[in-house]
């Protein structure tokens, strides 16, 4: 098992805001890696180091083995990088087809020119990305949807989009931020039914946060608690639950 | 009849021509959220670089038409690299005024080769028999407006085509709803913004070769017509592509009705609205849109960056 990232004492500072304090963890090919912590305490900045949104301010952080702080996310994402957001981030003003179609961007190839006048490859190049995007609306069972707009869908089914998009990558790692989050249990079972799949079945190391501690526990193959930008614990997700800092932090101290 | 159907005919040339600049100026506000207001003073460096290779160099013609069309989507390009690229986050207030120094800059460098003299632009046009114009039923069709017709409807279509259905139309669309998300999917917000200028570049070439070529000429007023492309925009909405098309053909139309029955009009109203009030009425007929449409006809209503 190799390393897909690695956190190397990263610290991120937004002005006397630490959000991240020393964080160091490794990833392994093929994990189901959660992050779980309370608001703010540094989850979500995690993704976006990640895929390169922001940059740490001091430590590194490498992807397949390679330096990312001179990438920008672009390069991230077409390293096989893809993520959804934790507020939907869908492009509304297209159909649900087409947002899934962006995802598949990279493996699409023909130059400007080509595009113009619609060459032989760019045809054939688009049917590459609609036959791709298919396979993953097939997989996410959101056939029905294809050609809605995104702003007329329901929260939930929007959600699945975001997810349809990240996988239209065919990435290597996708990180889910809060995919279950404002979900009813049945639409989380179904989300996590879904990143069981994609773990399991197209092979993708899954980086997930979420709130719904039953679903992180059930589906995780390893957990890193965070709290105020420190990393409080790492390793199974039943241990987890057993540890008396992650209780006192995530769970609440009683009394 | 035949006053009417020529006037027409006119005035959707003219249009056409307009469309092709004001197509550009609703790319770069759309991909990047600037005002350019650079993009006329493109259309008459674009004649000017083609007159400048077809007259000055003796260029043949049609290489000094396409070179001196993609140099003008080059300059459009390296605007965009070296003063606007640094500019990505600042106000859009900042930036259109910026845009309006480029303006300056291109004409002051253009108006200073240009010169006193009208500068033809070496087409084949002018030397035509009937200078350069075919009768039809009685309507004189100028070989000069044909050609702006159908090359303006033909790049209308492949553009059309091009932002809708290619991966580089659907990522400009991603990339001016959100940045962010654009470049989590792999896109080159960079490169986005840089073929925009660039087409919105080759565009205003074209315009600027058929609003100063055969017997137009480019003189230091050409850039008076090119202007006219900014009420076309307010009238079509900032951010709507078919918007600019339909207002750039209200403009020109406009335009071909005021020139022929302006003669008409002043007997109904009973006095004289001056010569060149065809050139004054695209302004009026924008005010008047706007009165009842403030974003435009087609333009988003919440259009909060202006």
């Amino acid at each position: 098992m190799s390393n897909v990232i690695s956190f190397k004492d990263v610290s991120l500072n937004f002005g006397g805001v630490q959000a991240l304090k020393n964080i160091s963890f490794d990833i392994q090919e093929n994990s189901l890696f959660a992050i779980i912590g309370p608001n703010g305490a540094g989850k979500t900045s995690i993704l976006n180091c990640i895929n390169g949104i922001y940059k740490p301010t001091n430590g590194s952080i490498e992807i397949f083995g390679e330096d990312t702080s001179n990438l920008e996310p672009d390069e991230i994402a077409n390293a096989g990088v893809s993520r959804t957001f934790q507020n939907i981030e869908l492009f509304e003003n297209m159909t649900a087809l087409d947002n899934i179609l962006i995802g598949a961007h990279r493996h699409i190839n023909y130059g400007p020119v080509q595009g113009l006048f619609f060459s032989k490859k760019a045809r054939n190049e688009e049917e590459k990305a609609r036959k791709i995007s298919e396979d993953v609306i097939d997989f996410l069972e959101i056939e029905e949807y294809r050609y809605s707009y995104i702003i007329s869908l329901p929260y939930g089914i929007q959600k699945r989009i975001e997810l349809g998009r990240a996988l239209a990558m065919q990435p290597k790692v996708i990180l889910l931020d809060e995919p279950a989050a404002g979900m009813n249990n049945e639409e989380t079972e179904d989300i996590a039914r879904f990143i069981l799949d994609i773990h399991e079945e197209l092979g993708i190391t899954v980086i997930l946060i979420d709130h719904d501690m039953n679903m992180v526990m059930d589906i995780a193959t390893e957990v890193v608690a965070m709290d105020f930008g420190e990393k409080l614990f790492q390793g199974l997700p039943e241990d987890a639950a057993k540890d008396q800092k992650v209780i006192d932090a995530y769970l609440g101290v009683s009394g | 009849m035949i006053t009417f159907l020529q006037a027409t005919f006119e005035g959707l040339s003219l249009g056409a021509v307009y469309s092709l600049v004001a197509i550009g100026f609703v790319l770069i506000y759309k991909a990047t959220d600037v005002l350019s207001f650079a993009q006329p003073a493109l259309v008459v460096v674009g004649a000017g670089l083609i007159s400048a290779l077809a007259v000055d160099r003796g260029v043949p013609f049609w290489i000094a038409f396409i070179v001196g069309i993609l140099l003008t989507g080059i300059i459009g390009l390296v605007m965009e690299r070296t003063f606007l690229r640094p500019m990505v986050g600042e106000p859009v207030f900042s930036v259109a005024i910026l845009t309006i120094g480029i303006d300056i800059l291109l004409r002051t460098v253009l108006n200073n080769w240009i010169g006193l003299n009208p500068r033809y632009l070496g087409d084949p046009f002018q030397s035509f028999g009937n200078f350069g114009s075919v009768n039809v039923g009685g309507v004189t069709l100028k070989y000069l407006e044909i050609a702006a017709l159908f090359t303006g409807v033909i790049i209308i279509i492949l553009l059309s085509v091009f932002f809708k259905r290619s991966k580089y139309g659907v990522a400009m669309m991603a990339t001016s709803y959100d940045q962010e998300a654009a470049l989590a999917q792999g896109i080159n917000v960079g490169r986005i913004f840089g073929l925009v200028w660039l087409i919105s570049g080759v565009l205003a070439g074209f315009a600027g070769f058929f609003i100063t070529g055969g017997f137009n000429t480019l003189t230091q007023a050409s850039f008076l017509s090119a202007l006219r492309v900014l009420p076309a925009v307010a009238i079509g909405g900032l951010d709507s592509i078919p918007g600019a098309v339909i207002g750039s053909l209200i403009i020109g139309l406009t335009q071909g009705y005021v020139a022929y029955y302006q003669l008409m009009l002043e007997g109904v109203i009973g006095f004289s609205l001056g010569s060149g009030f065809s050139l004054i009425a695209p302004y009026l007929i924008m005010f008047f849109i706007l009165i009842f449409k403030p974003d435009g006809l087609f333009g988003t209503k919440e259009v909060e960056r202006v």
